[in-house]
């Protein structure tokens, strides 16, 4: 195939425990360190294995969001991605407008293949590459853990509640990949200066010609029940004590 | 009146026990009408299960080949037509779910509600983000169908006393033949299944290596619970994937759960905030799992757990 779209997402480090705002407004991102979401990474890592595999000739990295995204689209460029699009959005924009906008964007480049996270840690919704699967009329292959390309056909091995799920999909298709894809590679630091050199173009969400979905208003935000602080045993006759005391064992 | 199209998620046979705590969930939606669907290649097994469930209206079932493996693109067509008329359109957050639901919200051009926890009004929702480090409440539009998923830990089971009526219905769409079911490799267990037991013991990092997991399975054998891991413990190759807990594996409610040699990140503790009681055996006496324990034990696992089995 001639390209590879990948979709890196902007979000709060997952080592960061968030908090929310005592106004109930949102969660604190002041000063928070940001990231790329990790499954986004081990989309990108996967791409960049297929293009070294010679299966690929281009890998395009799409961020969608604010102009800091610019950080992160320099990272996907830095591990080594070809070039990459930040669609600029200054409100955050809903899976359905992402979606859209993915779409758009696939049907401007015509990649073989579109990976991306199967969920983004932030809002933890896991919709927007099913959606843009649907409105491309094409396959998912959701919760991805293996990608075999074999012509036009990919095999995918997905991570299921049951085990693992085994399916066959025609290309183009999307792919949301799972934890256990790869292991993503370090950032050198000549890579940093390289990247610094690749084109990253930028559009505007509403210059793609697509809207956003019908808006779920975000009515207030909340910190999450605590549970209640627990006790400390000794020995384990202790706990089978404790256990029968809560009629548990 | 709000109309709900719920989703049925079956292996073939028996109705996954997430479709009673779908059912659950939309029953709390003010003056709630339920219609569950079957999608399957046999459908007069599942259906009828299906009538059983408390607060259910109507089961339809459609009957068709092309339904055998519950592929997304095959569905999401079919149940874009079958939504017309409802208010809501319901499935699980599993991962059959999660595949499934958004493509057919992006079918029906709206967003997607995911894993609600709890339901304020007919369109208002409460939903866990950031790995359950927050809860938002969402208003959805009440001018467009509301396309949800259910985070199943969060609702008991419907009771099977009902008898709803079954129709069979037929869809007129083109469905797609670009994706393939090849194979499904379910893990064989007799031990109760993770997402339903009533009791969970889980493994971690520290148990080091697939052979220390006996003595998760020895404990757990004693108990009848079923098995959990940590991602960690899943990544060493200790246990397959589908018996990692935690935001991007499973999110369990058992009344019992014992964590064992886990340390508890983040990602781990909201995949068992709602458990019942919380067990945790640590040799570290900082790690954040003492910090959810309701009972908690400092010391070394492998002495610990075979006397605990032992003595229960």
């Amino acid at each position: 195939m001639e390209k590879i779209l990948v979709g890196l997402k902007r979000v709060v480090d997952y080592n960061v425990r968030v908090r929310v705002k005592s106004d109930g407004s949102g969660v604190e991102t002041d000063g928070v360190k940001m990231s790329i979401n990790p499954f986004d990474e081990i989309a990108l890592e996967e791409a960049l294995r297929i293009k070294e595999k010679g299966d690929a000739q281009e890998v395009i990295v799409v961020s969608i969001g604010t102009s800091e995204a610019q950080q992160q689209l320099r990272t996907g460029l830095a591990m080594g991605a070809d070039r990459a699009i930040l669609v600029n959005a200054d409100e955050s924009i809903d899976a359905l407008g992402r979606a859209r906008a993915f779409h758009e964007l696939v049907n401007r480049e015509q990649p073989g293949l579109v990976l991306l996270g199967k969920q983004a840690i932030d809002d933890d919704n896991s919709q927007t590459g099913q959606m843009l699967a649907a409105l491309w009329d094409r396959p998912q292959a959701t919760f991805a853990s293996k990608i075999e390309l074999n012509g036009d056909t990919a095999r995918v091995t997905r991570e299921v509640d049951i085990g693992i799920e085994i399916v066959d999909v025609d290309l183009p298709a999307v792919i949301t990949v799972d934890l256990r894809m790869n292991e993503p590679r370090y950032v050198k630091l000549p890579d940093i200066m390289k990247a610094k050199k690749k084109p990253l173009d930028e559009i505007g969400f509403a210059d793609l010609g697509v809207e956003s979905g019908p808006k779920l208003k975000e009515v207030s935000f909340a910190a999450p029940a605590e549970r209640k602080k627990g006790v400390t045993v000794d020995s384990v006759s202790a706990l089978v004590a404790a256990l029968k005391d809560k009629g548990l064992v | 009146m709000s109309k709900i199209l719920l989703i049925a998620e079956h292996d073939g046979s028996t109705l996954n026990p997430s479709t009673a705590k779908v059912v659950a969930c939309a029953a709390e939606i003010p003056d709630a009408v339920i219609d569950v669907v079957v999608l399957a290649s046999s459908t007069a097994e599942l259906a009828a299960q299906a009538a059983t469930l408390d607060s259910v209206n109507r089961v339809l079932s459609v009957e068709n080949a092309a339904n055998d493996s519950a592929l997304a693109a095959v569905l999401a067509p079919q149940i874009a037509i079958l939504a017309d008329g409802y208010t809501h359109v319901f499935g699980p957050s599993t991962t059959f779910g999660k595949d499934l639901m958004p493509r057919v919200a992006a079918l029906l051009g709206v967003n997607q509600v995911s894993d609600i926890m709890s339901v304020a009004g007919s369109h208002t929702f409460k939903r866990p983000i950031y790995a359950g480090n927050a809860v938002l409440e969402i208003e959805a539009p009440a001018d467009v169908t509301v396309v949800a998923t259910v985070r199943i830990a969060s609702y008991k089971a419907v009771g099977n006393g009902n008898s709803a009526p079954i129709e069979s219905t037929t869809v007129d769409v083109d469905l797609p033949q670009h994706t393939r079911f090849v194979e499904l490799q379910a893990g064989s267990s007799d031990r109760p299944d993770l997402q339903t037991a009533a009791r969970v013991v889980a493994g971690g990092r520290a148990l080091g290596s697939v052979e220390s997991f006996d003595l998760i399975y020895a404990l757990a054998d004693k108990l009848n619970a079923g098995i959990g891991a940590s991602r960690a413990a899943v990544d060493a190759g200790y246990v397959p994937n589908e018996m990692q807990v935690g935001q991007t594996g499973k999110i369990i409610a058992p009344e019992l759960y014992i964590a064992i040699g886990i340390s508890g990140a983040i990602q781990h503790i909201t995949g068992i905030k709602d458990a019942g009681t919380i067990v945790a055996i640590n040799k570290d006496e900082e790690a954040p799992i003492f910090e959810v324990a309701d009972i908690g034990l400092v010391g070394d696992l492998f002495a610990i757990v075979p006397e605990l089995t032992e003595s229960l």
